[in-house]
């Protein structure tokens, strides 16, 4: 048993050596999955042309991402968070709490969600209204509004004579998905504001309204079909009455197989998201620690190489991705910002 | 008088020779239990066969890669700074592409033109330069990787008879295309990068090899730990540790562990080896001591199972010839249980194989590019390249997946395969 012997040599050898890094010569990246492919992208391209070894990209979503961003200074720490929504005052608050006082706020553009089915079947015309109706847990009484109910609509007919007389059944995210809280801040929230009953309810009970408009129904309309929107695309073939959500690149690389439904008449394209058109879209984010800056090999190079034209301008690879771009002028400001490090005003 | 009755008899109590009314029952009960069993095993014959068709016809593809044909000139004035690594090597790709089709004048034509070659052609030039720069100023024929969506188009999963609006390619880049292809200049061959290079976000660019190494490194520590760790616990609670209370609660609890889901382990991985021992995220070191703490049970358990079914007139004997206890465990008793000890790591190892959730929690599910080369190297493992692929947008990711899985298919195979040549090497009969 000398072998055995020896590799108990080994391993413990190995225990010795493990508390000794200090230095850590790559930029570590957490946060968001929607940024994810668009960070990956800048990330790679940035470590093929520079000397610098290639930025580590976790995707932890949006929270889990601030939750370690705000850890603390120091390389135990990831010197970039990616978001799909901004930063939240508690969140700043925790990371000054923890010494991370200089936070660079980087918007990088648009991301549009689009509500899609199958290219066999007829394309939907929809409204928030009609969507938040037709996935609400509960929605009003048609017969006595200032009552809530289970909901009651079967086929999409129920919810809006002019549809199809589909049985309701659309393929979505998990609550832990960004693009989930993003649906339902910016679908089922509006929509649930054109209805009288519901602004009501607003005015009456503030937590039965949140609660309201945030549950999706359980009872099989609404299915569950995980994080991989792959899958829901996939699904979406095999089953032309279903819908399915999901975000936009997966709709631009699966053009031949899918298409879009109009909300609120405007259709998902990347012009529609791009001058804010289309309603369902929203900004995403990245934020630097400052202090890390000087720190961390490569850093300056990296934020450089995000805010060119050549990655998240018009004509860009990011748009390629999918990543719809800011105006103009708004690129123009953010990339003077991230130039000089602006760091946020305190909220 | 003394007549038996053997009417009656043959009726209550027949005779063994005879074959009785259930007989034939019990022979039906027993062809069925057969067959359901040979059914069960067909099934689930069925099923793998299955498995592996889908696997292998979704993913064979990913071994071969479209490629085109590019002439190139590495012209002087293109190389005029000193620094290499600054020249416009993207410049000369798109010189070569407009020089084969001249006619293409419109800035949205040329966009489509260049798109038809990988990003990663510019890098190759690049590494050709840096390799040997005496290629400067003369033309050089080059196969270089088409972009992703070429690919798809020549493995026939792009549906071009779809209206052009839908579709990722447009008509005319199928027209340069049919015309490259019929000057032979586009062709599908052997993908050396998938073999050779990292993660990437372009599909024909991306490589298995930062995966297998991230793999090989986090089970080399797993191994290293696990294994010498997991056969001394198994030889101490065995053949030394004294019967009482306390040594039934640590079996009860190494049995216990044995069923705690995995995710547990990251959780705990995070909690002691990062935050508290300040190791470095998302390495290789930390996730070969997480999935150590996950085989170690696996192993202790199979490693006692298999001390236990030593016979004890080996040790009697043994002793009773002299040695000692040491003696006795280390020249005898190991030697035997060796094979199952072994059985027991292999299993435990390829359970480790396949994790990804207590991963997860350590940081080792993130996009990685460069290839680890140590144990404190940021890597991702197989399973959770697998999954990032899953998980991506681009359709040429769908092929790449497959081929990931039948790697990990044959990493694991070859694993069991070791294990088994082991167990025979070692095996010995009394």
């Amino acid at each position: 048993m000398k072998a055995s012997h020896l590799l108990v040599a080994g391993s413990l050898s190995l225990f010795m050596v493990s508390p000794a890094f200090a230095a850590r010569d790559y930029i570590s990246i957490v946060g968001s999955s929607t940024v994810y492919p668009f960070a990956t992208v800048v990330a790679e391209k940035y470590g093929k042309t520079s000397s610098t070894k290639t930025p580590k990209i976790e995707s932890t979503g949006s929270g889990g991402g601030f939750k370690l961003f705000c850890g603390g200074v120091g390389v135990d720490h990831p010197d970039i968070t990616n978001s799909s929504r901004a930063i939240k005052d508690s969140e700043i608050k925790t990371c000054a709490d923890n010494g991370v006082k200089e936070i660079v706020e980087v918007k990088i553009g648009y991301d549009g969600i689009a509500v899609a089915n199958a290219k066999t079947a007829p394309q939907f015309k929809l409204s928030r209204k009609d969507l938040f109706l037709a996935l609400a847990k509960e929605v009003p009484d048609p017969k006595d509004p200032a009552k809530l109910i289970a909901n009651p609509y079967k086929t999409w007919k129920d919810v809006n004579p002019e549809l199809p007389a589909n049985t309701i059944e659309v393929l979505g995210p998990p609550p832990t998905s960004g693009t989930r809280d993003a649906f339902v801040e910016l679908v089922m929230e509006t929509g649930a504001d054109t209805l009288e009953a519901m602004k009501a309810l607003k005015k009456a009970d503030k937590k039965a309204h949140t609660k309201a408009t945030q549950t999706v129904r359980e009872d099989g309309a609404y299915i569950e079909a995980g994080e991989n929107d792959n899958l829901i695309v996939q699904k979406l073939q095999s089953n032309p009455n279903a819908l399915g959500i999901f975000g936009f690149s997966f709709l631009d690389q699966n053009g031949d197989k899918v298409q879009g439904s109009s909300i609120e008449g405007k259709l998902p394209t990347y012009d529609a998201i791009a001058d804010g058109s289309y309603p369902v879209s929203r900004p995403l984010f990245f934020y630097v620690k400052k202090a890390h800056v000087e720190v961390i090999p490569g850093m300056k190079g990296y934020l450089a190489e995000f805010a060119s034209e050549k990655a998240w301008g018009k004509e860009g690879y990011l748009a390629d991705k999918g990543l719809i771009a800011m105006p103009d002028a708004e690129r123009k400001e953010m990339a003077e910002s991230v130039a000089d490090l602006k760091v946020m005003e305190g909220k | 008088m003394n007549s038996p009755e053997p009417v009656n008899t043959m009726t209550t109590r027949p005779s063994l020779l005879e074959p009785g009314k259930n007989l034939k029952k019990r022979y039906r009960t027993d062809l069925w239990f057969q067959r359901i069993g040979i059914t069960a095993i067909f099934l689930s014959l069925a099923f793998i066969a299955l498995l592996f068709f889908q696997i292998i016809s979704e993913g064979y593809t990913a071994f071969i890669q479209t490629n085109i044909l590019l002439e190139v000139e590495f012209s002087e004035q293109a190389f005029a700074k000193e620094n290499l690594a600054t020249a416009d090597y993207p410049g000369l790709i798109k010189k070569s592409l407009t020089d084969t089709f001249p006619e293409v004048k419109s800035r949205n034509g040329k966009k489509l033109l260049f798109s038809l070659v990988s990003s990663g052609a510019a890098y190759k030039l690049q590494e050709m330069v840096e390799a040997n720069p005496k290629i400067i100023g003369t033309r050089q024929k080059m196969w270089v990787a088409a972009a992703s969506d070429v690919d798809m188009l020549m493995k026939n999963k792009i549906d071009r008879k779809a209206p052009e609006e839908n579709r990722r390619l447009m008509d005319n880049q199928l027209a340069w295309l049919d015309i490259l292809k019929s000057q032979g200049r586009l062709e599908k061959q052997f993908n050396q990068t998938f073999f050779t290079t990292g993660d990437s976000r372009e599909p024909e660019l991306a490589g298995i090899l930062g995966g297998v190494k991230g793999t090989a490194l986090t089970l080399f520590i797993t191994l290293t730990l696990a294994f010498p760790i997991g056969v001394a616990a198994a030889i101490y609670l065995e053949e030394f540790a004294p019967q009482n209370h306390w040594t039934d609660l640590i079996e009860v609890n190494i049995n216990n562990l044995a069923a705690v889901p995995s995710i547990i382990f990251g959780l705990l991985g995070l909690a002691i080896f990062i935050n508290f021992f300040g190791l470095p995220r998302s390495t290789p070191i930390v996730g070969g001591l997480v999935l150590a703490l996950m085989a170690l049970p696996t192993i202790i358990i199979a490693g006692r199972a298999s001390l236990k079914s030593v016979p004890p007139s080996i040790r009697e004997a043994a002793l009773g010839i002299g040695a000692s206890k040491m003696q006795t465990i280390t020249h005898h008793v190991l030697p035997l249980a060796m094979p199952g000890m072994l059985t027991g790591a292999i299993i435990g190892m390829a359970h480790a194989l396949g994790e990804t959730a207590p991963l997860l929690m350590i940081g080792m599910v993130a996009f990685i590019v460069d290839i680890p080369g140590a144990i404190t190297d940021p890597a991702a493992v197989l399973p959770v390249q697998i999954y990032l692929w899953a998980d991506s947008p681009e359709r040429g990711f769908t092929e790449k997946t497959s081929a990931a899985i039948i790697i990990l298919l044959a990493f694991l195979m070859t694993m069991n395969s070791l294990a088994i040549y082991l167990r025979k090497k070692f095996e010995i009969k009394w």
